[in-house]
C-alpha cells in the first residue's frame, strides 16, 4: 500500500534509531499523546530500538479509554429501550460500564449495531423511520467533524428519529493538564497527527512557549514516529522548545478548514469529565442549540454524574503516563482483555491492551537465551 | 486513536460540496468515501481516510521531502569529526 | 390463482404454492418427504442415502478419524462460496488434519421457516459439488425446520469419518523443537470476503473466500513420506488462534516471522481499513503444517504442486519454550507476543 509500506522499511528504521542514539547526550522523557501511536510503538517494538536513556510515556490519547463511565451507562440504558437502535463504532462495545457493556446488552436483546461511519447510522435512521436511531459519538477532534456532518445531514433530511449521544473530547486541554500537574516528567511531546490534520497546530505554539516543551506533530507509521522522536530530541539537545511538523504530508498549520467549519456550526465547547483524569474545563464537545433536537440526552434524559471507582485498576495513572502497564500488580494476572479491571485493558488503543497483546506476560524472547 | 488510512481517489460525484463523495481505492479494496472535507481532491489524488471521510489530501511533495530528510540525517552522521 | 391460506398455529398446513420452507417440511410427514425426494436426495445422489434408512451402513477397515462441525455463517452466500461448500470443506479438512483420507459425511440441516426453496436448492447443489471435488460421499442426514427468526436462514452441521493413512500420529504431541511451520498459502481471504458481503460495511472488492478442500495436498505429503508432525487448518481466529492452540497443546513455543507470512495486498488493505489484524482473520482453505526441519524443502515442493497450496511458505519454527507461547518477529526486528483475541474481532476507528 502506498503511503504505508514505505514508512515501515526496516533499514530506514534502524538508521533513524541510530541517528537518535547519536543525538542523545543525556536521558530524556517524551510522551506520545495518541493511543494509535502507542499501539504502533508497542506493536513494532519502536521503544526497543531507542537508546536506554530515552523514555517514552504513553499519553491519554485514547478517546475510548477516557470516555466517562456514565456515558457508557447511558448508552447501554438507551440501547435497552424498546424500539431503539443504538449505533456505535466497534471500539466501544466491550468498554465496561458500571454493570456490563454494550456487547452484553446486545446479547440480552438490545439492538446494538456496529457501524464503520457515522453516516451509516444516518442511513439506518432513514431506512427505519419507525425506530429511534441513536449514534454514540465518541472520539477526538479527528472524529468530531464526521459526526457533525452526520447530524447536519440528518437535519437537512428532516430525520426526526435520529439523535446522537455526544462524548467527544479535545486534546489540548489534556496536554495542559499533564504539563501543569506537579511532578510532570514529560520533557517533549509527540502530538497526535490525525487530530492535527483536522485542527492544525496553531494552538500548540503558545503551549510550547509557556511550558518550554518541544511539541512535534507526528504521524503513525514507524518511520513517522522515529522521525518525530528524532526531531524532538534534536530540539531538547539544543535547548529549543517550539512546535514542528513531522507529519507534513497530511498536516498543515491551519488544519482542515471545512472540517473545522462544520464542527463550529454543530458543536459548542463544554466541560467534560475524563475517565481517570477528572473534569477539565473546555475539553469536550456538545451539540449547539441549533442542533439541540438531535441531542440524545434531551430525548432520553441527561447523563447522570458518577464517581470513578477504580478498585485495583491503575488505568488513571497509566493514562497520565505516571505508570506503565507492567507496573500494575494485576497486569496480565487478574486483569486481562477477557476480564478487564479497567478501560485501558479493554480498549484496543489502551496502553494496557497494547502491552498485553504484543508483550504478554514478560517472558524472555526466544533466542535471547543463546 | 484516529485510525486513518491512505487511499487513491478513482472517481468523484456530487455537486454540493458537503455531499461530494468519491470511490477510493485502498490497495485493491474500493469504498465510497465522503469528500466533504477535501473540496480540492479529484480523481488521481491520494487522501487520508477516517471513518468513511477524507480528512486531508496527501501532499506528495511533502512525502518526498520526508525521504530527503532521511538522507540528510544519514549524511550528517557520516560527516568526519562529528560525534556519533 | 390465490394460494390457500389456513391459520392453524399448532399444525401448519402446507400451502398449495410452495416457494419457501414451511414448518411442515420438518414435521416428518409428506411435506418433508417431498422436500427430501425432490431436492435433497436427487442432488446428493448417493446409493446409501437412497436406501432411506435411519443410518448409513458402511465398511471401513483400520483406524478412523471422526469429526463434526456446525456452520452458522451469515450471509449464506459470499464471494467464493456459501454455507454449503463451507460445511463440506470444513469437515473434510478437519479429517485431513488428522492425517485421514476423508470418506463419508452426514449432513444435518436446520432450516428457518420462510427460507426460499431456491436458496435451499442452490446450497444443496453446492454441497454436492464440494463433496465430489473432495472425493467424499454424503451418506446420511437430517432436516429440521424452526420458526421464522430462529436460524439466520439456515444452520448446517456436518460430521465425517475418514481412514487414518498417516504412518505416525499427527497431532500436537508429535511436535519437536526445530520443526518448520509452513502455511499453505496467503491468509485472511475468507474473513474479509464474508465481511464485505455483509450489509453495513459496503466495500467493493475482488476478494473471494479461500474455502477449499485440503485433503489433496495433505494426502500427498503423507504419500511422499514427508515427516509431518502436526497439521491445523486455519478457521475462526486465523493464524494466531491456530498457532496458540498448537503451542498450548504441545507445550512448546512457536516463533513466526512477520515478513514471511503471506497476506495479499487487498486483504491487507481491507484489514487496515477496518482496523483488523490479518493474523486473526479467518481463512477456510488454508492450513499449517509442522514438519521436521530437514523435510521443509520437500514439503514445500509437494504442496506447491497442488492448486490449493501453490503459495506454501515457511512462516516460522517450533522451539522448546517458553511453553505454550507464540512470538512474532516483527518487520523492524523486534519480537512481540501473539495471542488469541478474547472475543470476535470488531472493526475499530481507533
Amino acid at each position: 500500500m502506498r503511503f504505508r509500506d514505505e514508512y515501515r522499511d526496516a533499514t530506514a528504521a534502524r538508521r533513524l534509531a541510530d541517528a537518535i542514539s547519536g543525538l542523545c547526550t543525556r536521558p530524556w522523557t517524551l510522551m506520545e499523546v495518541c493511543g494509535g501511536q502507542t499501539h504502533a510503538i508497542v506493536r513494532f517494538g519502536i521503544d526497543e530500538l531507542l537508546p536506554p536513556g530515552l523514555t517514552l510515556l504513553h499519553g491519554p490519547g485514547c478517546p475510548v479509554c477516557v470516555t466517562p463511565v456514565e456515558h457508557i451507562d447511558k448508552a447501554i440504558e438507551i440501547a435497552c429501550r424498546p424500539n431503539v437502535t443504538l449505533c456505535s463504532f466497534g471500539d466501544m462495545l466491550r468498554v465496561p460500564g458500571t454493570k456490563g457493556d454494550l456487547l452484553l446488552a446486545r446479547s440480552q436483546g438490545a439492538d446494538v449495531r456496529v457501524v464503520y461511519s457515522p453516516l451509516d447510522a444516518v442511513a439506518i435512521a432513514g431506512a427505519t423511520p419507525s425506530r429511534e436511531v441513536v449514534f454514540f459519538a465518541v472520539g477526538f477532534e479527528t472524529t468530531a467533524p464526521t459526526t457533525a456532518l452526520a447530524v447536519w445531514q440528518a437535519k437537512e433530511a428532516g430525520l426526526a428519529n435520529f439523535s446522537m449521544l455526544v462524548s467527544h473530547v479535545l486534546v489540548p486541554p489534556a496536554m495542559h493538564a499533564l504539563l501543569s500537574a506537579p511532578g510532570n516528567r514529560v520533557q517533549g511531546f509527540l502530538a497526535a497527527g490525525h487530530v492535527c490534520t483536522v485542527m492544525g497546530f496553531r494552538e500548540y505554539e503558545a503551549m510550547a512557549a509557556r511550558y518550554r516543551v518541544p511539541i512535534v506533530v507526528t504521524g503513525f507509521e514507524p518511520l513517522d514516529i522515529l522521525e518525530g522522536i528524532h526531531m524532538c530530541v534534536a530540539q531538547l539537545e539544543r535547548g529549543r522548545a517550539v512546535v514542528e511538523n513531522q507529519y507534513s504530508r497530511s498536516v498543515r498549520r491551519d488544519g482542515n478548514g471545512p472540517a473545522q467549519a462544520i464542527m463550529r456550526a454543530v458543536f459548542r465547547v463544554i466541560p467534560r469529565r475524563w475517565r481517570g483524569i477528572g473534569e477539565l474545563a473546555d475539553s469536550g464537545l456538545g451539540l449547539a442549540e441549533a442542533y439541540g433536537d438531535f441531542d440524545a440526552e434531551r430525548r432520553f434524559g441527561t447523563v447522570a454524574g458518577s464517581e470513578d471507582v477504580p478498585g485495583e485498576c491503575i488505568g488513571a495513572l497509566v493514562l497520565r503516563g505516571e505508570r506503565k502497564p507492567p507496573d500494575c500488580p494485576a497486569f496480565a494476572t487478574r486483569c486481562t482483555p477477557d476480564r478487564p479491571l479497567g478501560v485501558t485493558m479493554v480498549s484496543s488503543e489502551g496502553a494496557c491492551a497494547a502491552y498485553h497483546r504484543y508483550r504478554g506476560v514478560r517472558a524472555p524472547s526466544p533466542g535471547a537465551r543463546a | 486513536m484516529c485510525l486513518a488510512v491512505p487511499g487513491r481517489v478513482l472517481s468523484v460525484r456530487g455537486d454540493d460540496p458537503l455531499m461530494r463523495v468519491g470511490r477510493v481505492d485502498f490497495g485493491g479494496v474500493v469504498k465510497e468515501i465522503s469528500l466533504a472535507f477535501v473540496p480540492e481532491a479529484c480523481a488521481g489524488d491520494h487522501v487520508l481516510v477516517h471513518v468513511g471521510f477524507a480528512i486531508a489530501k496527501i501532499d506528495e511533495a511533502e512525502a518526498a521531502r520526508f525521504f530527503e530528510r532521511l538522507r540528510e540525517i544519514d549524511e550528517l552522521r557520516e560527516q568526519p569529526g562529528r560525534r556519533t | 390463482m390465490t394460494p390457500l391460506r389456513t391459520f392453524d398455529l399448532t399444525c401448519p398446513v402446507p400451502s398449495a404454492l410452495e416457494e419457501t420452507v414451511q414448518l411442515a417440511h420438518g414435521g416428518g410427514g409428506r411435506a418433508m418427504k417431498r422436500l427430501l425426494d425432490t431436492i435433497v436426495r436427487p442432488t446428493f445422489s448417493d446409493p446409501e442415502l437412497d436406501r432411506c434408512h435411519d443410518g448409513a451402513v458402511l465398511e471401513i477397515d483400520g483406524p478412523l478419524a471422526f469429526t463434526t462441525d456446525s456452520y452458522v455463517v451469515r450471509p449464506l452466500f459470499f464471494p467464493g462460496g456459501d454455507i454449503g461448500s463451507l460445511a463440506i470443506n470444513g469437515t473434510v479438512n478437519d479429517l485431513a488434519m488428522c492425517g485421514a483420507r476423508p470418506l463419508y459425511l452426514s449432513v444435518a440441516l436446520i432450516l428457518e421457516e420462510g427460507l426460499p426453496l431456491d436458496t435451499l436448492r442452490r446450497i444443496v447443489v453446492s454441497m454436492r459439488e464440494a463433496a465430489v471435488a473432495a472425493g467424499v460421499r454424503l451418506v446420511t442426514g437430517d432436516t429440521k425446520v424452526v420458526d421464522h427468526g430462529k436460524a439466520d436462514g439456515m444452520f448446517v452441521n456436518t460430521a465425517g469419518v475418514g481412514r487414518i493413512v498417516a504412518p505416525a500420529p499427527i497431532g500436537p504431541s508429535s511436535l519437536r523443537p526445530g520443526d518448520a511451520v509452513i502455511a499453505s498459502g496467503d491468509i485472511g481471504r475468507h474473513g474479509i470476503a464474508v465481511m464485505a458481503a455483509r450489509e453495513g460495511l459496503r466495500f467493493e472488492t475482488a476478494i473471494e473466500s479461500d474455502c477449499a478442500a485440503l485433503a489433496g495436498p495433505v494426502l500427498a505429503l503423507i504419500e511422499r513420506g514427508v515427516a509431518v508432525h502436526c497439521l491445523r487448518d486455519l478457521t475462526r481466529g486465523g493464524l494466531a488462534s491456530a498457532s496458540v492452540e498448537i503451542a498450548e497443546s504441545s507445550r512448546s513455543a512457536i516463533v513466526l516471522d512477520e515478513a514471511a507470512i503471506p497476506v495479499r495486498e487487498d486483504v491487507a488493505a481491507a484489514c487496515e481499513l477496518l482496523g483488523l489484524d490479518p493474523l486473526h482473520v479467518a481463512s477456510e482453505g488454508r492450513f499449517l503444517a509442522f514438519v521436521a526441519a530437514g523435510d521443509a524443502e520437500r514439503a514445500l515442493e509437494v504442496l506447491r504442486d497442488h492448486p490449493v497450496s501453490r503459495g506454501a511458505v515457511v512462516v516460522g519454527r517450533v522451539e522448546a519454550g517458553p511453553a505454550g507461547r507464540v512470538f512474532l518477529r516483527g518487520l523492524l526486528g523486534a519480537t512481540r507476543t501473539v495471542d488469541m483475541l478474547s472475543g470476535e474481532q470488531l472493526p475499530r476507528i481507533c
